[in-house]
């Protein structure tokens, strides 16, 4: 059986070529923070608890301390680029669309065609190791058909991870952080004192403090993936989930997207809100948030609503 | 003794309370998160080795998360030879529209294209300030002559609203996103196994709203704008 591990021992070299080309690059921090989370998609499943939890402290010490940095390896220049996009033209997008439609198409046709043998991948995990598999196959074909130097690949996937830094690992770090709330039993203590606040038995309004409590959490820190673990430990799952027997997939997945309500209303999404209105010079550094405003409520009502009838008046 | 027994400890809540206050005062999100589960296993009664042990287990059972990393080098290849430079070439050819209609088409190829895994072919930098927003701002003074000053901060703020409206209600469509793996994190620690197809799927009405009404807003702003010009050009014909 093919298991989320065969996908960890691919993943493995891709952080083990990135560290290894920042050494070379002298950019230490780099080397050390692609190198530890190579090691942890190679021996992770090896290693005890204890060591994977002093490699997770390892990592945030190194992105704490300021250790990774932004890379510029070689690449084409804008004047090259805008000479290549007219010569290869749409075909660009193809090798991208490669990657979903391997793990869409593949996925319905090992669930509902005869095709794949029962039980080649582990349960739940089939469209994650599809999509394994579909980076494979693009990455082969754009190799092919452009016909790229040996090294590009690599420094271009480096750039890119480089750029994204240590947010890269930070949504594993807060399911993390929701696993230890839930071992620390967050939930039930929250789940407790919220059940005698909010009248018993009544649904709609948990929902209603549930995608508030996601929009304004998101609105404070600027980043509704914080505020997920967050109202899921403290609403979403033993209220919404337990209590009241919704379904867990439309909370979760709706439940994140009222909280990207949120992140269009707050000057603390900095990157989305404010950046814009620097670049584009505008005076008022709030326009943009003032132009999402009228989007942002309606739609928010329209996730309640969403979660009301689908976790609850559908799934029961 | 009893009454001891009964009550319940709240100091583990001290927890998020951590993780709001840490992000609200832009610490380093990494550590502001191991933190807050330090903290958080520490007062609900952990000894520190074990709540290292817990933190270490969570973060290797969420592997699958980062996983979604490994395509990179085929974006960051498509680039080299010119992938952003093709997708402006398909914002550009959108000219010739109203701002209406050219936000609103822009907001749909932001959707779509976040929908399928390319959600770094927009963006501010990328494709907002160098190509949507002037060819917003060109587009209304086509339809309704020179902007003031509040008209054209206006189509400007409203062309990078669009970004982000098409970007986060697009997104979560592709199963393979940061989102909703760390959706399906969360839930999987409190014993609810669901697969990334399963939560990206109920993505798909949020998206569609969102796409009805945004839409709806950006061509308001276009007829409120020849409206506020058809009053005095009607006192001029009198």
């Amino acid at each position: 059986m093919i298991t989320l591990d065969w996908l960890y021992w691919l993943a493995g070299p891709f952080f083990a070529v990135w560290a290894i080309l920042s050494l070379r690059d002298q950019r230490y921090g780099n080397a050390a923070f692609w190198g530890l989370l190579a090691g942890s998609f190679f021996f992770g499943s090896d290693l005890s608890d204890f060591a994977n939890g002093v490699l997770v402290l390892a990592l945030v010490a190194i992105a704490g301390f300021g250790g990774l940095k932004r890379s510029e390896p070689e690449t084409t220049s804008l004047e090259q680029r805008d000479d290549l996009a007219r010569e290869f033209g749409n075909y660009l997008f193809l090798p991208a669309l490669i990657v979903p439609i391997t793990a869409v198409a593949g996925t319905l046709l090992y669930n509902y065609t005869p095709l794949f043998p029962v039980d080649l991948f582990e349960e739940r995990r089939e469209t994650l190791i599809l999509y394994g598999v579909g980076v494979v196959i693009a990455l082969v074909a754009a190799v092919v058909w452009l016909r790229p130097p040996a090294l590009a690949p690599a420094e271009e996937g480096r750039r890119l991870i480089d750029s994204i830094g240590w947010a890269a690992i930070l949504p594993q770090m807060l399911a993390s952080l929701g696993a230890v709330f839930a071992l620390a039993g967050v939930g039930e203590i929250i789940g407790g004192a919220a059940q005698s606040v909010i009248p018993d038995g009544s649904v709609f309004l948990t929902v209603l403090v549930f995608a508030l409590g996601m929009a304004l959490f998101t609105m404070i820190m600027g980043n509704a993936f914080a505020a997920f673990p967050v109202m899921a430990a403290a609403i979403g799952i033993p209220l919404l989930i337990e209590a009241y027997d919704g379904d867990p997939a439309v909370i979760g997945a709706v439940g994140m997207l009222a909280g990207f309500c949120g992140t269009l209303l707050t000057p603390m999404a900095a990157n989305f809100n404010i950046v814009p209105a620097v670049l584009l010079e505008l005076k008022d550094k709030n326009a943009v948030i003032r132009q999402q405003v009228g989007t942002a409520i309606p739609l928010w009502i329209c996730n309640v609503a969403i979660i009301y009838v689908g976790a609850f008046l559908l799934w029961n | 003794m009893d009454e001891a027994e009964v009550a319940t400890n709240y100091w583990p809540l001290l927890g998020i309370v951590l993780v709001v206050i840490g992000f609200a005062l832009r610490f380093n999100p990494l550590m502001v998160v191991v933190g807050a589960a330090l903290a958080t296993g520490l007062l609900a009664g952990f000894d520190l080795g074990a709540v290292v042990e817990a933190l270490g287990k969570a973060f290797n059972d969420n592997r699958y998360i980062s996983v979604t990393w490994i395509i990179l080098p085929v974006i960051g290849l498509l680039e080299r030879y010119g992938l952003q430079q093709r997708a402006r070439g398909m914002i550009v050819a959108m000219r010739g529209a109203t701002m209406g209609r050219l936000l609103t088409a822009y907001l749909l190829f932001r959707q779509i294209t976040a929908a399928i895994g390319m959600k770094d072919i927009g963006g501010h930098p990328q494709t907002v300030r160098p190509i949507v927003a002037p060819m917003a701002e060109a587009a209304a003074e086509k339809s309704h002559g020179a902007l003031g000053e509040d008209e054209r901060e206006k189509v400007l703020a409203m062309s990078a609203a669009t970004d982000n409206v098409g970007l986060f209600f697009g997104e979560d469509i592709f199963f393979a996103i940061a989102s909703i793996l760390l959706i399906q994190g969360v839930l999987e620690s409190a014993g609810y196994p669901l697969t990334p197809f399963q939560l990206a799927v109920w993505a798909i009405p949020t998206a569609i709203f969102a796409f009805i009404i945004h839409g709806w807003r950006i061509n308001a702003l276009d007829r409120r704008l020849s409206k506020v010009r058809e009053a005095p050009k009607a006192e001029g014909s009198v």
